[in-house]
């Protein structure tokens, strides 16, 4: 969980960071040696359009099929432009159906059993009233809990038949009933003893020596295709796990102590994040319908390959015998990548009931145990030279994934600045609370609320605007680019002041901060295109729309090849009997996909035009696709469908996957520049954010306007993080307070800023389409960004999220931690 | 998830009265309701809806008197022009209260009447002393949205916005049972937990609330409300304050000053009240009558900074008091 490239998206693995550190050639790349490495060479767009170097040309060589190189965006009919959401109609209008709307003909309604305790062994599960209820048809004793950490060494813990209960709310027994109220009254028959054990919920706690263990023994969280799974040789004393090193694998750079001494400027600070749960609106679950043939299921879920790789797995199935169907689903953040603990039950209880079972979890099930991004505790030490050039900077923090590992935040230390003398370490802290789960950008929201606050407190005591600050010390053109064209159209110059220059008690402040993310794509990248005698063209692929709008992003990129619009390709997603698609998790679905589709398309309209060249008894190098006609040079022209209708065939069709990266293998980043305006009320505590200016980059940007929404959403997320959102347990029981959407605090309609979002085209000569993602990138600076806004407002910076009233007026010297005013 | 129930529609105020029981549960608006029914609160096994009885939603102004059908919605209240001009206090507590939604949806009665909010007595998982059980599991545990007042016994904060503008207004409440009709002052209608911690007002079951009747206002009436929550948008307030005042000569001849989200029933201070009175209203006289609304406040472990919150909120509600006109 700590990193994307240990979800368990082997493939993508392959092709992450992890590679990066240590190069190899990946699989495809191999297979293609093995065959024969048919390559050419070609001349490939490089560089950041409007940027002072402005866009050249590099030359790459590249598989020979690949199709030539597409031009700039500012050349192109429907790539890069704003292009409607494709399924936008049908969700508003309700048509779309969510896997959550699946109702299948003699469908049962499932519903878990949940512990009540966080830390217990269970002596008894008695199931015999429960079954006897009527309209029962099936009860299920959870046997193995997915998605968290295991205990390596069983015969360090007391003997149990059942699963050990590590946090309240997990999964512990399912009926499944004809209607769902039901099964809610059968779930609550069902009679569950414990004997309980000591616990802890408190990451500070769970350090100390002597806290109650969450297990007894080394945990490892095991790299399933459910996600999840943190590295598996790192040291375990007590609740604790590491050092890890962060993402470059080796978290020691130089010398900090050589660097401290060349330092004329040193800031050192603590700083606390919460933790935060993903919050889908469609919670986690599925429609399994078990038949003698296989298993079909209905999930809501971000990767439909790897839901059908772990049910495979769990019910030892051939991949053959389980499809998964995901047509809609209703946000996934990053926690919803495996068949999850309400989906494995429910395809126990299909099998069980011999009829389809429908499972979903409820809100405060989602909220406990589905996953949530852990908290953190970052020790920052950073220091500078005169000129404001970083000279060293330490971090280390402690973060709990609660029963789960991956609570790192060092990703964004490491490789948002450059820093000659760095040392990072990472430590899991066990609690017995629900295990966290990759949230959009793990650990990085985290760690550049400690990094960009670092930076803005640095750049002060150096004595240097943080923009000059950031110049001196970031080596990321596009940020550059992107932090000078932000600046502008913020106002920054206007608007940043000493802090505190607001005299009354109303007080406005403006802020930047940055992010930095990783080109990772997954090579299970395919796609067919099929064109029919009818001239319609459908686009087909397992990869499954989380809501970015990849369905309209394909559609573009058919189109664009085919010279039609996107309103004339139907694309078909989200069914594992398609081409296989990558997970939409790392950012990674546009940037591995479109590739594929760019391929499958231009294979396809090869075969086209050679049809229609036989047909015109034309040269097949005479015809061109433009504006939805078919032209030979000859002076023929037909329109696309009645040239469709030339065919000998009723469809030509092509199905391609993606090829590897272009060019040499090294570290690809994304970024993002993001600049808050706030105000703060320092008699209340209350922050207000008023204005963000965002500006990003994705490599090629395909639909502007989904992009816009992705980054609009990803600023929202992160101001919610900054300032409402924290999963509350109680100290004294361990149970969650505010599993709901009213307690758990989300940004709502009247707390939004007014948000501008600008992209750059920053060309990289990486694929066919050059394409990147943005979904996390988008959400990463915001908190940050926020924090070093109202730190220049009220001139007292805030150490930890969320941002609540009582924290502002307990940093203002208001009111006292814990004690009267 | 609800557990199945029966549904009757209620035809008339005596009806109703006639079906209640502790199985046959009223049901208004119906918002809080849902949210007991489904954390397993409240098992009932049926359901009056009073929401058909005829002329239950009327606004009308009667021999000095404001009356107010408890079916009336929070956004009907909110958009009542005579309610607007006159009641500004009350106009303004409903405006602010939840989410467009929930307001076209909550009856005013019922949020006079609703639960209170506390996260431990709203999850079944906590059998707290308003639920007959023995512990309040605030006061060790989380308790950063508690009282700040009278919190020794149980520490939920009254939820009701519109209570605490009828308060200040000096409303009274109609409630009818099998017994016969009564009249309850507002200021009477609220239990604090030392009187009885399970029950948040004194109907008797089986007894309806069937009017609100708040008095007319002098020309010299002045009022404002104010909520300050952590969103703005579908929040619960962190502090409220209701003000009315009368102004006679330059100072103030008459306060009302009533703090929601600050006691388990809507909080009357009584030394803002008596510190303002006889005052000029000025920023002086206010930021003095607020530094008395927060004498005697016990916070707990997490809930300081509701003082200073509430000084400036009850400061600025009176200056906005006296602005408005």
């Amino acid at each position: 969980m700590t990193t994307i490239a240990q979800t368990p998206q082997q493939k993508s693995e392959k092709e992450g960071i992890k590679d990066e550190a240590k190069p190899v050639q990946n699989k495809a790349q191999k297979s293609a040696t093995a065959g024969q490495p048919e390559t050419r060479s070609g001349e490939f767009l490089i560089g950041i359009a409007g940027s002072p170097e402005g866009v050249n040309k590099i030359e790459r060589n590249v598989p020979s099929d690949e199709p030539p190189q597409l031009p700039p965006n500012s050349e192109l009919k429907v790539v890069g432009k704003r292009v409607p959401r494709y399924d936008g109609p049908l969700k508003v209008s309700g048509a779309a159906k969510y896997p959550s709307d699946v109702h299948l003909p003699g469908m049962l309604y499932g519903r878990l059993v949940n512990s009540t305790v966080p830390h217990a062994k269970i002596v008894s599960i008695d199931t015999s009233a429960a079954e006897k209820h009527p309209g029962v048809k099936a009860v299920h004793v959870v046997q193995s809990i997915l998605d968290q950490a295991e205990l390596q060494d069983k015969s360090k813990e007391i003997a149990s038949r059942y699963p050990i209960v590590r946090y309240a709310g997990q999964p512990v027994a399912a009926v499944a009933a004809t209607t769902p109220a039901a099964a809610l009254e059968a779930s609550r028959l069902v009679k569950v003893q414990y004997e309980t054990m000591p616990f802890v919920v408190e990451r500070d706690k769970a350090r100390e020596p002597n806290a109650p263990l969450v297990f007894p023994g080394t945990a490892v969280e095991r790299g399933t295709a459910g996600g999840g799974g943190g590295p598996t040789d790192v040291a375990q004393k007590g609740n604790v796990r590491g050092p890890n090193h962060g993402r470059r694998g080796s978290g020691a750079k130089g010398d900090i102590e050589k660097g401290f001494a060349a330092s004329s400027a040193i800031v050192e600070a603590e700083y606390r994040t919460q933790v935060q749960t993903h919050s889908a609106l469609e919670t986690h679950g599925l429609v399994a319908d078990w038949k003698p043939d296989g298993l079909t299921v209905y999930a809501s879920t971000q990767g439909t390959m790897s839901v059908r790789d772990e049910l495979a797995e769990i019910f030892s199935l051939p991949k053959t015998k389980v499809r998964v169907i995901t047509e809609f689903m209703g946000g996934g953040f990053g926690a919803k990548f495996g068949a999850s603990n309400p989906g494995a039950v429910a395809a126990h209880l299909s099998r069980k009931a011999g009829a389809p079972v429908r499972l979903f979890c409820d809100r405060k099930e989602e909220q406990w145990a589905t996953g949530n991004r852990p908290d953190a505790h970052m020790y920052v030490k950073a220091g500078a030279d005169k000129d404001g050039k970083l000279q060293a900077m330490k971090w280390i923090s402690y973060g709990s994934a609660g029963v789960g590992t991956g609570a790192g935040t060092a990703g964004p230390a490491q490789n948002l600045y450059e820093c000659p003398n760095l040392l990072a370490e990472e430590y899991d802290v066990f609690t017995n609370a629900g295990p966290g789960a990759a949230m959009r950008a793990p650990g990085h929201p985290q760690g550049v609320f400690g990094l960009e606050q670092t930076i803005d407190a640095l750049a002060e005591k150096v004595g240097m605007d943080v923009l000059e600050f950031m110049d001196k010390n970031d080596p990321s053109p596009a940020r550059r680019q992107e932090r000078r064209i932000g600046a502008e159209k913020f106002g920054w110059a206007q608007k940043r002041r000493k802090p505190a220059s607001d005299p009354g008690p109303v007080k406005r402040g403006v802020g930047v901060a940055q992010a930095v993310w990783y080109r990772i794509n997954s090579m299970d990248s395919g796609c067919e295109v099929r064109i029919h005698q009818d001239g319609s063209v459908e686009a087909l692929s397992a990869v499954q729309d989380i809501g970015g709008g990849i369905k309209t992003v394909i559609a573009q990129v058919v189109a664009e090849e085919l010279g039609l619009q996107p309103r004339d390709i139907t694309v078909r997603v989200g069914d594992t009997q398609l081409p296989p698609g990558p997970p939409s998790g790392g950012s990674m679905t546009t940037t591995s996909i479109t590739p594929a589709v760019r391929n499958a398309a231009y294979k396809a309209k090869e075969r086209f035009v050679k049809e229609v060249a036989s047909a015109w008894r034309v040269p097949v190098a005479s015809i061109a696709l433009a504006d939805g006609k078919v032209a030979s040079e000859g002076g023929k022209s037909a329109s696309f469908k009645q040239a469709a209708g030339a065919m000998r065939t009723e469809t030509v069709s092509a199905t391609a996957m993606r090829s590897p990266e272009y060019g040499k293998r090294d570290m690809t980043f994304l970024g993002g520049v993001q600049f808050a305006e706030v105000a703060v009320d320092t008699e209340t505590g209350i922050i207000r954010v008023e204005r963000f200016v965002a500006v990003h980059d994705c490599g090629r940007p395909i639909n502007v306007l989904g992009l816009e929404s992705q980054v609009n959403g990803g600023i929202l997320q992160g101001i919610s993080y900054a300032l409402y959102e924290d999963r509350r347990l109680d100290r004294n029981t361990g149970i969650m307070i505010n599993p709901n959407m009213e307690e758990y605090k989300i940004i709502g309609a009247k707390d939004m800023p007014q948000i501008e979002v600008h992209f750059i085209e920053d060309y990289l000569a990486r694929s066919s389409t050059d394409a990147g993602g943005i979904g996390e990138p988008a959400k990463i600076p915001a908190a940050a960004a926020v924090a070093n806004a109202v730190y220049n407002a009220i001139g007292v910076r805030m150490y930890e999220l969320p941002m609540t009233p009582a924290r502002v007026l307990i940093a203002l010297g208001k009111v006292k931690q814990g004690g009267v005013a | 998830m609800i557990p199945r129930f029966e549904w009757t529609n209620a035809r008339s105020i005596d009806d109703a009265i006639d079906q209640i029981s502790s199985k046959a549960l009223v049901k208004a608006g119906g918002v809080d309701l849902m949210d007991r029914l489904k954390e397993g609160l409240d098992a009932p096994s049926r359901l009056v809806n009073i929401r058909t009885i005829a002329g239950l939603d009327d606004v009308k102004e009667e021999s000095g008197w404001l009356r107010i059908g408890p079916m009336v919605t929070l956004a009907a209240i909110a958009e009542h022009p005579l309610i607007r001009k006159r009641y500004t206090v009350l106009a303004d507590a409903a405006l602010n209260a939840a989410t467009p939604q929930i307001r076209n949806m909550a009856t005013v009665g019922g949020n006079l009447l609703q639960r209170p909010r506390c996260w431990y007595f709203r999850n079944e998982q906590f059998h707290c002393r308003r639920k007959g059980g023995e512990e309040c599991f605030a006061q060790d545990g989380e308790n950063e949205y508690h009282a700040i007042f009278d919190n020794e016994i149980c520490a939920v904060v009254h939820p009701s916005a519109a209570a605490c503008a009828l308060t200040a207004l000096g409303a009274k409440v109609g409630v009818k049972g099998k017994k016969g009709a009564r009249e309850i002052s507002l200021d009477e209608l609220f239990v604090r937990p030392e009187t009885d911690v399970t029950r948040e007002h004194v109907l008797q079951p089986g007894e309806l609330l069937t009017e609100i009747r708040v008095p007319a206002p002098s020309d010299a009436t002045r009022s404002a409300y104010t909520k300050v929550g952590q969103k703005e948008s579908f929040d619960w307030p962190l502090s409220e304050v209701a003000v009315v005042l009368e102004t006679r000569g330059g100072a103030v001849s008459k306060a009302a000053i009533v703090l929601g989200a600050a006691a388990p029933v809507p909080w009357r201070a009584s030394a803002a009240e008596k510190a303002l009175t006889g005052k000029p209203l000025n920023e002086q006289s206010a930021r003095e009558a607020a530094t008395a609304a927060m004498q005697g406040a016990t916070p707990l472990s997490q809930n300081a900074y509701k003082i200073p919150m509430f000084e400036a909120v009850v400061r600025r509600t009176i200056l906005a008091a006296g602005q408005e006109a």
